[in-house]
């Protein structure tokens, strides 16, 4: 399902078939709630000419930490079960402004915590696939809304690999633009050093048109760049490195050999790939898993029972704060809001936090060298294509271990594309990642696009 | 009772943190409106201000700029890369569960402030840094329940931290008294006390004259006034000195101020400090100054007050003088614009007729004036030197004039007070005087040789010309006229 496929009907048709086939896979649970009401009034506002753009009439769905009119944005949790948002994200408005229509919000795990939306509070997402499987996450929800082709697009957020790890597992594309191309204004924040908004098509075109929306300067997030989006085409063969590290034994062999397959296509259009080492790469998790569970214990603070969502009853101030928290959180919420707080505790902020960021300045120096080299580098998106549900469920390091590949990218601001390159044995799909340096997302896309053209 | 003997063997040491509310138009990281005074609760609030999620801070540019005037008020540097930092509790006037700040790269670095004291003489005190923040919201308690105001969440401010520099209470006073006038010079904040637009924390510790080390100290939080601050620092010397010598120790500990009980008491000590887990604002990208940026920031703050405490040197006005007239800026800068224009006698006039009509209350900043037009006040005082006007004349055009947009001049002939200083009307109603039988007795006693008795048909003089004759020409025509 395109973006053309859905110009192609009228608005009132895209919609309405886009919501039935929504409803006809429920068992998926890809999706929270459809905005049924709004969607069909903004379709047959398209229809009469009243509302016009690229997108004028094509229904996707927003991942449910975006902020949204008409139904609540729950971040699939407890917390904001009931949260009616009072504005909408950026990101939503300006894809509303080119005729867009949001029919409804996608699961994820709670506060996009997780890589498998098995930490929802609304139930796990299935593999578009293989039921049997996870859908990855933390945008499980939108990245099988997509495959299922309910929707030509879907939003979604990368802070670890939330976009790239899902797009993977089922078999689309997942953009994760550089740090800073999309406002962050109206998505429920994670870790504010390393969230972005992003994503998730089935064809490379279509996820240009859409970021090329999306990108830009926004006064109401001071972290957005001067809008660089630009289409690029190719001018010649690039200079690709395949980071050895990546492939290892310990990566599943169908991943290895999806990737190597993809490495023989780049070679056959004439670039050039060549193995480089990356020896940092071995720390990224665990950088990662120290600066992000900081800037989550941060950002989650403001959800306290005060102001809005989840109060518990409770007879004093403390315990409106403890009670109202631990029923609005899922428990890898809270093993992320205590590890970030332990980081951050007097004593242990220089051991953990700062020695962190040192490491993560040194990741980005290697990464920057690599790319006075390299064009660009490809690895594996995931060490393994989509798991079984409930297989890592219960150890949370190996649950980390499947961001191994889609970190570094992240701690670094770097912009990264998931491509599906095939599928396993089983027939699981398998993505390719795709990094290049800041701000050549263009590049990354027109790389993609001639591959995905071969 | 302690001995004075006891309490003049220790010595008080005082650091002073000052949280100073900053002057701006909407709030520190949103465009809600910044001045919430009188506004009913929660109506002066934005979402970013409420914590909603997916809210972003945006930096206001004003705020960073009136903490750029305020380094200049404190002869700061100002750091070239500041950031902005998390410092993270829960209460429920802290929306986002931290509070914005500068914790490791504050914007303004090192300076100092020199007060003047009661006698004369001046206490420099070091400015350790100065950083922006976040105000916090209020809280209401009621029975049972409490009620958020987050009028004032947001609110831009910046946190003064002194060395410990102070070693009296009358030091600390004059040291908040600086400062309020330096913000409120700088432009940096109304400085409206009474609306907690500056609050001094102060961290007092005693020890031993001539100890090497200091004492433990208490921090009194929330002291709104400058004569707050002098009253706990007195009670708290005296209540810490007590504890020394009857054994005890002195805990370190947060202290509250009563201003109805004159007394600190404990709030909460220092087993029970939060742990503010603080972390740099991702959010937020650094602000980053030029040496040309900071220049052309601090071309807008006017003259301090020290400027106008050197330039009024040559009018030799009393100290009580002098403060009354820099407790309103205006007036200030009042005065010396008559002194550049019309000198020092002019202005010395002018200082007085201020002084005497502003109330001597430092903290009172009401404007009693609306007419600054330093001409009109020059003219009156030219007016009196020159004889046109009594000096009890004189004070009541310049009642009027301070509120008038007439000229003086105006205003006196209006008000008929002109004097007469036309020789020939005077000579007239002299010899009125001296005709009249009843100065007959004066006229002998002056011909006697007793000069006093002039002042009799002077007083008859004025009498006859409704207080307009010039008193000194009525003089000499009456000693003219009986031939002296």
């Amino acid at each position: 399902m395109t973006i053309a496929d859905a110009k192609a009907l009228s608005a009132v048709d895209a919609v309405t078939q886009a919501i039935a086939r929504a409803r006809q896979h429920e068992s998926f649970n890809a999706i929270l709630h459809i905005q049924e009401d709004r969607a069909l009034e903004r379709a047959r506002a398209v229809d009469a000419g009243e509302i016009t753009g690229v997108l004028a009439g094509v229904p996707f769905i927003a991942k449910d930490n975006f902020l949204t009119f008409d139904g609540p944005t729950t971040a699939a949790s407890t917390f904001l079960k009931d949260f009616h948002a009072p504005l909408q994200a950026t990101a939503i408005e300006k894809l509303e402004a080119e005729g867009a229509i949001c029919i409804g919000k996608a699961n994820l795990d709670a506060f996009a915590h997780g890589g498998s939306t098995e930490n929802s509070a609304f139930g796990v997402t299935k593999n578009a696939v293989d039921q049997t499987k996870v859908a990855g996450g933390s945008s499980g929800g939108s990245a099988a809304a997509v495959a299922l082709e309910i929707v030509p697009f879907a939003l979604g957020t990368d802070t670890g690999g939330s976009i790239r790890q899902p797009a993977s597992f089922n078999g689309v594309v997942g953009v994760k633009p550089t740090y800073g191309t999309v406002s962050r204004y109206g998505v429920v924040a994670m870790a504010s050093s390393t969230d972005t908004i992003g994503v998730l098509t089935s064809n490379v075109a279509d996820a240009n048109t859409v970021m090329e929306i999306m990108a830009g300067k926004d006064s109401k997030d001071m972290t957005t760049l001067p809008d660089f989006w630009s289409t690029r085409s190719l001018d010649g063969p690039l200079k690709i490195g395949l980071v050895t590290e990546s492939m290892t034994d310990d990566v599943d062999e169908g991943v290895r050999i999806a990737v190597s397959s993809y490495v023989e296509s780049l070679r056959s259009k004439g670039h050039t790939v060549e193995d480089v080492s990356m020896s940092l790469l071995k720390y990224a998790l665990a950088i990662y898993y120290v600066v992000v569970p900081a800037e989550i214990s941060s950002n989650l603070s403001r959800y306290d029972g005060i102001r809005y969502g989840r109060r518990a009853t409770a007879e004093s101030l403390a315990e409106v704060y403890g009670k109202s928290r631990d029923e609005g959180f899922m428990a890898e919420n809270k093993r992320r809001i205590m590890i970030g707080s332990y980081v951050l505790s007097s004593g242990f902020f220089d051991a953990y936090y700062l020695q962190a960021q040192k490491a993560r300045t040194l990741l980005i120096n290697e990464f920057n060298e690599l790319f006075s080299q390299y064009d660009v580098l490809v690895m594996p998106t995931a060490p393994t294509p989509g798991f079984a549900i409930g297989e890592n469920a219960h150890d949370p390091v190996k649950m980390y271990l499947a961001d191994i590949m889609t970190v570094p990218a992240s701690l670094a601001g770097l912009p990264a594309l998931s491509v599906p390159a095939g599928v396993d044995e089983h027939g699981l799909p398998v993505g390719v990642q795709l990094i290049g340096k800041q701000c050549d997302d263009g590049l990354l896309m027109a790389l993609a696009q001639q591959m995905e053209a071969a | 009772m302690i001995h004075q003997d006891v309490l003049d063997s220790y010595e008080m040491t005082i650091g002073i943190e000052c949280h100073v509310q900053l002057a701006t138009l909407s709030k520190l990281f949103s465009g809600a409106n910044n001045d919430a005074r009188d506004k009913n609760p929660n109506t002066a609030v934005s979402p970013i201000d409420f914590g909603l999620p997916g809210m972003l801070p945006i930096l206001n540019r004003e705020a960073v700029e009136l903490a750029v005037c305020a380094g200049k008020a404190l002869n700061a540097e100002i750091a070239e890369v500041s950031r902005f930092d998390r410092k993270h509790y829960f209460y429920p006037d802290l929306p986002k569960g931290y509070q914005i700040t500068q914790m490791y790269q504050p914007i303004i670095l090192a300076g100092y402030v020199d007060a003047p004291l009661l006698d004369g003489s001046t206490v420099r005190v070091r400015i350790h840094h100065a950083h922006l923040e976040e105000d916090a919201g209020k809280l209401s308690h009621y029975d049972g329940y409490s009620l958020v105001d987050l009028n004032r969440a947001g609110t831009p401010l910046i946190e003064i931290v002194s060395e410990p520099d102070i070693h009296s209470a009358a030091a600390a006073k004059a040291y908040a008294t600086e400062l309020h006038r330096l913000m409120t010079y700088a432009g940096v904040t109304l400085g409206d006390l009474y609306h907690g637009n500056m609050r001094f924390d102060v961290n007092i510790s005693v020890a031993k004259k001539g100890a090497t080390e200091l004492g433990t100290r208490a921090e009194i939080k929330n002291l709104n006034s400058f004569r707050s601050v002098e009253r706990a620092a007195e009670y708290e010397f005296i209540r810490q000195v007590e504890l020394l010598e009857s054994g005890q120790r002195v805990v370190q500990e947060t202290r509250g101020w009563s201003d109805a009980t004159g007394k600190t008491t404990s709030q909460r000590s220092k087993e029970d400090a939060q742990d503010y887990r603080y972390m740099p604002d991702a959010d937020i990208p650094p602000i980053v100054l030029t040496k040309d940026e900071v220049e052309r920031i601090q071309a807008r703050v006017p003259a301090l007050p020290q400027s106008y405490r050197d330039a009024w040197v040559p009018l030799n006005l009393d100290r009580s003088v002098v403060d009354a007239l820099l407790a309103n800026q205006s007036y200030a800068a009042l005065i010396s614009s008559v002194q550049v224009h019309a000198g020092d006698d002019a202005a010395r006039r002018v200082a007085h007729w201020f002084a005497s009509a502003v109330t001597q209350d430092e903290e009172q900043t009401a404007i009693i004036a609306s007419n600054f037009s330093p001409e009109g006040y020059a003219e009156l005082a030219d007016m009196v030197a020159k004889n046109e006007l009594s000096s009890t004349a004189a004070k009541e055009v310049f009642a009027e004039l301070l509120t008038s947009d007439q000229a003086p001049r105006s205003i006196a002939e209006a008000r008929n007070l002109l004097q007469v200083s036309d020789e020939s009307a005077i000579l007239a109603i002299v010899q009125e005087v001296l005709a009249d039988p009843a100065s007959a007795q004066s006229i002998l006693d002056i011909k006697a040789g007793q000069e006093k008795a002039i002042g009799f048909l002077v007083g008859q003089v004025m009498k006859r010309s409704a207080g307009k004759a010039n008193p000194a020409l009525a003089q000499q025509l009456i000693k003219q006229q009986l031939g002296e």
